[in-house]
């Protein structure tokens, strides 16, 4: 079934990248600044998605991850003076090298515990943050200044901070990512995490080595959620410690679950769903976890496969 | 004050944090034990039962005391109505799903934390407490409020043992934790004994919240900390284990008011968070081992 249509797979996540090309030079100026900041988060999206959705993994932590990608490349700038691209390798570093210390101790336990176990040590991580407020800043946070956000290429220097060159800056590491999560899901390795995921004993007497398929994808996972968050650092340029509370644990999870778990574009479509239903409905009314909350449980209650996934079981059985 | 007077304060603070504690988490606790569901949104429940003791408190005039009984009675029982019509509303269509109820549940969480915000407001609001008497003791007063929150909470734990070993509807809910298809089997409505375990253990944290009312005020955010704490409570003591979930409490209750009356208090969060996702990851079955009862 998934093999019938590569073609068709691959024009669909072409066309979807440059959709969001073309939209750069039609958006009003608002929201391709909105556009740019949701591509970025919905990578983080993607990230959670490789674990929860392919490998059946809740995690309740993946704010720490992304807040060491975060913090990995904002520290780097702010403090070291580091260029934006070893920064940005220093952010994803920090979250794959996290990841591969939690999934080590965290895949000792399954199910609840799992979850408890994660959004503990993300916990631990978010009071880290605090408790070394002399360098990160604390609460307050660090402010990234606009000339430690320049890339020189040849000679020519590229601003993060000019509205097109971060837009196309946060599309291409989105581009990046889909088609890697693409191309994971339609390798063996991808098919192996279903397995997994599906039924863990079966695969492990396939003679499958479950354990450390299951370490490679939270460390994969962790890496893709640390490249979202040093790209938002150095996008955007403000690194602070709300990005590490548990409320970006739950983000990527409602994004998920509202795109559709296990599909490759869903953690877009859900991003982009809820920041501009927040977006609109701040307009006239602050009371923006309400309608998370309700979200949260009128998805599970009646759309346990989100936007993309129900699409996919009433009409493109196709769809990756 | 000298070192030794300075620890039994330290210790008589922590005292008052365990007897809160083990309340919330005896809460938490039996439903996790009975449904064997994780209830995030147990620590609103616990805001909840402080923000209506409040207003319960202040819609009532004359002697403090009278309003404050109002409070410890009407309070518990709107927040474990609320929780039955979450029950109801929610988590029996999901048909009890581990992973659904956590998603569930924090959407609860959101939910109420933004109505309380709404309708409460932003502020940290004081209930008066029943009466002031000040205990002396020869180097400090001492609240006679606040021990007699201890022995409030000392009774509840003594009646919650009883009822859950002397009575039948505790051998009825010992039967549903046990093997819920074979209590089904013998006629046990266990529908029934989930929506009332899970209003029960929300009430037993908002008893616990009108009792610590009138010692730290009244605010919307004031639920996270004894979520996180009834976790590690319920975690080290065992699950759905009722002695290993007090001693824990105490444990955790003494240690945390000495370690944060000597070191930052976000010290002590963070080595007793890590200590406790330790446990959980090399000792799952808790720290007292013993098994579900």
């Amino acid at each position: 079934m998934r093999d019938a249509s590569p073609a068709k797979t691959y024009a669909l996540h072409v066309g979807v990248i440059a959709l969001l090309f073309a939209l750069n030079f039609v958006l009003p100026d608002y929201h391709q600044g909105l556009f740019a900041r949701i591509m970025a988060l919905a990578v983080f999206a993607m990230g959670y998605n490789l674990l929860f959705g392919y490998v059946g993994l809740l995690s309740l932590g993946h704010a720490m991850f992304f807040s060491a990608g975060l913090y990995g490349a904002g520290l780097a700038v702010y403090h070291l003076g580091w260029g934006v691209p070893a920064a940005f390798v220093a952010g994803v570093a920090c979250g794959a090298l996290l990841a591969l210390v939690i999934g080590l101790l965290a895949l000792r336990t399954s199910g609840v515990a799992f979850m408890i176990v994660t959004m503990m040590f993300a916990q631990v991580f978010y009071l880290l943050i605090l408790y070394f407020a002399a360098w990160t800043g604390g609460d307050q946070g660090l402010v990234i200044q606009q000339a430690s956000r320049v890339i020189a290429i040849g000679g020519a220097p590229f601003d993060l901070t000019d509205p097109t060159v971060r837009y196309m800056s946060a599309l291409a590491l989105f581009s990046i990512i889909l088609l890697v999560t693409l191309a994971v899901v339609r390798s063996r390795f991808g098919r192996v995490l279903v397995a997994i995921r599906e039924n863990e004993e079966r695969t492990k007497m396939l003679g499958y080595d479950t354990l450390a398929n299951k370490l490679a994808a939270v460390v994969a996972s962790g890496a893709i959620c640390a490249a979202s968050g040093a790209a938002y650092a150095l996008l955007f340029g403000y690194v602070g410690s709300s990005f590490a509370s548990v409320q970006y644990s739950i983000l990527p999870l409602l994004w998920v679950l509202l795109g559709g778990a296990a599909t490759t574009l869903g953690p877009l479509i859900g991003t982009l769903f809820m920041y501009y239903v927040t977006d609109i409905t701040s307009g006239f009314t602050s009371a923006y976890l309400l309608i998370v909350g309700v979200a949260l449980i009128l998805l599970v209650l009646f759309f346990p496969k989100g936007i993309l996934g129900s699409i996919r079981e009433r009409w493109l059985r196709w769809l990756p | 004050m000298h070192f030794g007077p300075h620890l039994l304060l330290a210790a008589l603070e922590g005292l008052v944090t365990s007897a809160v504690l083990a309340l919330t988490a005896l809460g938490l606790s039996l439903v996790f034990g009975v449904m064997r569901v994780v209830n995030v949104a147990h620590g609103e429940f616990f805001m909840l039962g402080a923000v209506l003791a409040w207003a319960v408190s202040t819609a009532i005039s004359g002697h403090p005391a009278i309003g404050f009984l109002a409070a410890l009675v009407i309070a518990p029982l709107l927040v474990g109505l609320v929780a039955l019509v979450a029950e109801r509303l929610v988590l029996r269509r999901l048909h009890y799903n581990p992973e659904a109820t956590i998603v569930a549940t924090i959407g609860m969480l959101y939910i109420i934390q933004q109505l309380a915000l709404t309708f409460y407001g932003p502020e940290a609001r004081p209930v008066e407490p029943p009466f002031s008497y000040r205990i002396l003791l020869p180097w400090f007063g001492y609240s006679g409020y606040k021990l007699s929150v201890v022995a409030a909470s000392a009774i509840l734990l003594v009646i919650t043992w009883l009822v859950l070993t002397r009575t039948k509807i505790g051998l009825i809910m010992r039967a549903t934790q046990y093997d819920r298809e074979t209590a089904q089997a013998f006629g046990i409505p266990v529908e029934r004994v989930y929506a009332g375990v899970f209003a029960v253990g929300a009430m037993l944290a908002a008893i616990a919240a009108v009792l610590i009312v009138p010692i730290s005020q009244a605010h919307y955010l004031m639920g996270q900390d004894p979520l996180l704490l009834s976790f590690i409570v319920v975690i080290i003591g065992g699950l759905g284990s009722l002695r290993g979930t007090v001693v824990a409490a105490i444990l955790i209750g003494l240690s945390d008011g000495i370690i944060s009356m000597f070191f930052s208090p976000t010290l002590a969060k963070i080595i007793a968070t890590l200590v406790v996702a330790m446990v959980l990851v090399f000792r799952p079955q808790g720290l007292f081992g013993t098994t579900p009862r």
